[in-house]
């Protein structure tokens, strides 16, 4: 029934194994529940009813950094904030990623002083800026499809390199 | 500076009962990353079996330093700094600084500004217990509120964009008046909600109020009398789940509340249930107002006509060098304000949102102290908690309606 | 000010000396540090009010000496009434008897002043830093403190910058 009987008595499809890995990682992506500040409300929105980001694989948020994959910063990161920040990012498993959401997580936003640190990639390796602040809901969906795009391309060949 | 220091239990020593020391009770760690602190709270726990003996709340996780940073902008720019203070309820933030402002150039607001302000605080108010109520929700298991409420939500937040083209961080009340005048579509946007929400009111009561489930997990918890309430100075709703009728709406009534009809709802029991029920009844009295103020919204201008503190329309810039003037110096240098300090509060969602503020003589400000209700809410924490489940502890946290943005600043 | 509140102000200005300054229909009465607690004790107990709504700090650094103003706002429920207690304290070593024993609330609020500006509450029950990290230095809300203002990273000094900030170890 179904996909056999349009593909024929095939039963098979080829393709890279790099291929079907990212595509798996791609479409039950785990975020990290990490709310920190205004954004936290808008990734919130972004969630419920009207933008619904479980159209993207996504309904799973996780509270623990353990069983996630991504961690969406949403916020400003102050100087007490950003060692607990690393911890809980090395405390995920490999591979992980990092969107920065909003102004204040991407480059400090309006808040340049003493108290909040100048963007999150002083603490952590960020893969996706999401700019806006707050940014709307579905700058935050496009943010993430971006990162779809990115894990899309990734190579085992970098993955080897980079964890040896 | 990415590393956590190690904290012995010497510094805790005298929060904590003797029996902690030995080991005989435990300490527990949660947060800051918890999913129902509501933002970054760590709060330190001292555990007999299940059951809290003390609690430690560690707060500064969001310090962002804006109050200096407000120091550092003119009186103007400043208020950008307010939407970001307690991010559920901007336009409240806006007004309680903008007043603060008004008082102390002595600027006046001409009645359809002051109307158009009522509305949106009331509006956000609405929006904020919105929030506050699906994440009690998502704290006591009743997913499906969260989702209904954010529903409404963006019907509110809608609105807020029609008005000033941002969802959350409006900056649309201004010092003299607000932004501009709000769009013809306005009304009808208001008028809709105001159609549809009484009916959603009823179907979040029908689905908590009498829920045997939620109220099980309610009544009871959390009790707090009058006296602490009023040692620890708390405001809003918790103060008003107490039994204590003060709201500044009608006490000392500002932007013109006191032309318009609404009850301030008061309970005795001061339960988390109570806190629950108040905020449900102020729904309610927030649309009476609403619909009070769109009835009777006057026409007129929505800015002073003070040119010294207001800029002018910019129509009047191209044909008026005066215009152009104060335009120039109002973007470049901003107003000078009287070297003397004032207190204006408002009642925020949470209770009373108070600004302290010093100016210097010069165009910026000497000081500006934001008095937020949260900070205040959450001290008396560690009293109403003790003797409590874990479990429970979720709840009355949940009941208080922290902002952590409110709280550390 | 309300006509309510002149016996008031009145009885604290002969008890205490206090000088008074009124702008706006506020009124601000300043008493010596070591009258506060009492002050505020008799305000609570015999005039009605009940809430301290406001205890904070204003630093008049460098026009005025003694620099900081810590002060007390007070709000009475009962009678619908408002008035400001400021203490001025002075810029080397300052030192104020904490309020914990009148208002609980003073106990986080003071807190808050010890962090921020380095206001030191004698007998305070629990007198550690709330807000900013462990190992911080110096009082962020001092006039004297800087900013801590770093230059923002745009195309044309994109390399310049990327030296200098700091990047997270992999």
């Amino acid at each position: 029934m179904g996909v056999e009987q349009k593909l024929g008595d095939m039963g098979v499809v080829t393709t890279t194994l790099e291929n079907v890995v990212n595509w798996s990682r791609t479409n039950a992506m785990w975020p990290m529940l990490f709310g920190l500040a205004c954004c936290a409300i808008e990734m919130m929105a972004a969630q419920a009813s009207n933008y619904d980001m479980s159209r993207f694989g996504m309904e799973l948020m996780r509270a623990s950094p353990r069983q996630s994959d991504l961690m969406i910063v949403a916020g400003r990161v102050s100087k007490k904030m950003g060692p607990v920040l690393r911890r809980l990012y090395d405390q995920m498993p490999e591979p992980k990623w990092v969107i920065a959401m909003g102004d204040c997580a991407s480059c400090g936003g309006v808040f340049n002083n003493y108290a909040i640190f100048q963007g999150v990639d002083e603490v952590v390796p960020v893969d996706v800026y999401v700019a806006g602040c707050p940014p709307r809901p579905e700058a935050l969906i496009h943010g993430v499809l971006t990162l779809y795009e990115k894990v899309k391309g990734e190579k085992f060949k970098d993955l080897a390199e980079k964890y040896g | 500076m990415t590393q956590i220091e190690e904290v012995s239990i010497e510094q805790f020593k005298h929060l904590v009962s003797e029996r902690a020391l030995t080991g005989e009770t435990m300490l527990l760690n949660m947060g800051p990353q918890h999913p129902s602190t509501h933002g970054v709270l760590r709060l330190l726990l001292e555990l007999d079996g299940e059951t809290v003996i003390n609690c430690i709340p560690d707060i500064g996780y969001l310090h962002t330093g804006i109050e200096k940073n407000m120091e550092a902008k003119t009186y103007q720019k400043a208020e950008v700094m307010t939407d970001r203070l307690d991010y559920m309820n901007p336009m409240g933030n806006n007004l309680a600084y903008v007043m603060a402002v008004e008082k102390l150039v002595d600027l006046d607001v001409p009645v359809r500004a002051q109307a158009i302000r009522v509305i949106l605080v009331e509006l956000q108010r609405i929006a904020s217990h919105l929030v506050w109520l699906g994440s009690v929700g998502l704290d006591l298991a009743a997913m499906s509120m969260f989702l209904y409420c954010f529903r409404e939500r963006e019907q509110i937040l809608d609105i807020f964009e029609l008005v000033s083209g941002q969802r959350m961080m409006t900056t649309y009340i201004r010092p003299g008046g607000v932004w501009r005048d709000v769009p013809v579509e306005f009304e009808k946007a208001v008028r809709d909600f105001l159609k549809i929400f009484p009916k959603r009111i009823d179907e979040y009561e029908t689905l908590l109020t009498k829920n045997p489930l939620f109220v099980d997990r309610m009544v009871g918890l959390g009790i707090l009398d009058v006296k602490t309430a009023l040692s620890y100075g708390v405001t809003g709703p918790m103060l008003r789940a107490s039994g204590v009728n003060w709201d500044l709406r009608k006490s000392r009534p500002y932007m013109g509340y006191e032309q318009y009809d609404f009850n301030v709802p008061v309970l005795t029991e001061g339960d988390t249930y109570a806190r629950y029920l108040v905020r449900m009844q102020e729904f309610r009295e927030s649309l009476k107002i609403i619909e009070q103020a769109l009835n009777k919204l006057p026409f007129g201008p929505v800015h002073s006509e003070n040119r010294k503190f207001v800029p002018p329309p910019r129509s009047e810039i191209g044909v008026s060098m005066e215009a152009l003037i104060h335009h120039f110096k109002l973007w470049t240098e901003g107003f000078p304000a009287p070297d003397a300090s004032i207190y204006s509060a408002v009642e925020s969602p949470r209770g009373e949102l108070g600004v302290l503020l010093a100016g210097d003589g010069g165009p910026k400000p000497r000081r500006v102290h934001m008095r937020t209700p949260s900070f205040d809410n959450l001290a008396v924490l560690p009293e109403i908690v003790k003797g409590h489940l874990v479990a429970d502890l979720v709840a009355i946290l949940a009941s208080v309606d922290i902002v952590l943005g409110d709280i550390d600043r | 000010m309300d006509i309510k509140l002149e016996p008031i102000v009145k009885i604290i200005q002969e008890k205490f000396g206090a000088t008074l300054e009124e702008f706006r229909g506020e009124a601000h009465l300043f008493v010596k540090s070591e009258q506060i607690v009492e002050a505020l004790t008799l305000l609570r107990d015999e005039h009605h009010f009940e809430l301290l709504s406001v205890l904070n700090a204003v630093d008049y650094f460098p026009q005025q000496t003694p620099r900081f103003h810590v002060v007390y706002q007070l709000t009475s429920i009962a009678k619908n009434l408002s008035v400001q207690i400021r203490v001025p304290v002075n810029g080397d070593n300052p030192k104020v008897p904490t309020v914990t024993g009148v208002y609980a609330v003073a106990n986080w609020r003071e807190r808050e002043l010890l962090d921020m500006f380095g206001v030191e509450f004698e007998g305070h029950p629990d007198p550690r830093r709330i807000l900013t990290p462990e190992g911080m230095e110096g009082h962020p809300l001092r006039r004297d403190f800087p900013l801590g203002y770093e230059e923002p990273q745009f195309t044309f000094n994109f390399d310049e910058i990327r030296v200098q900030k700091p990047s997270p170890k992999e």
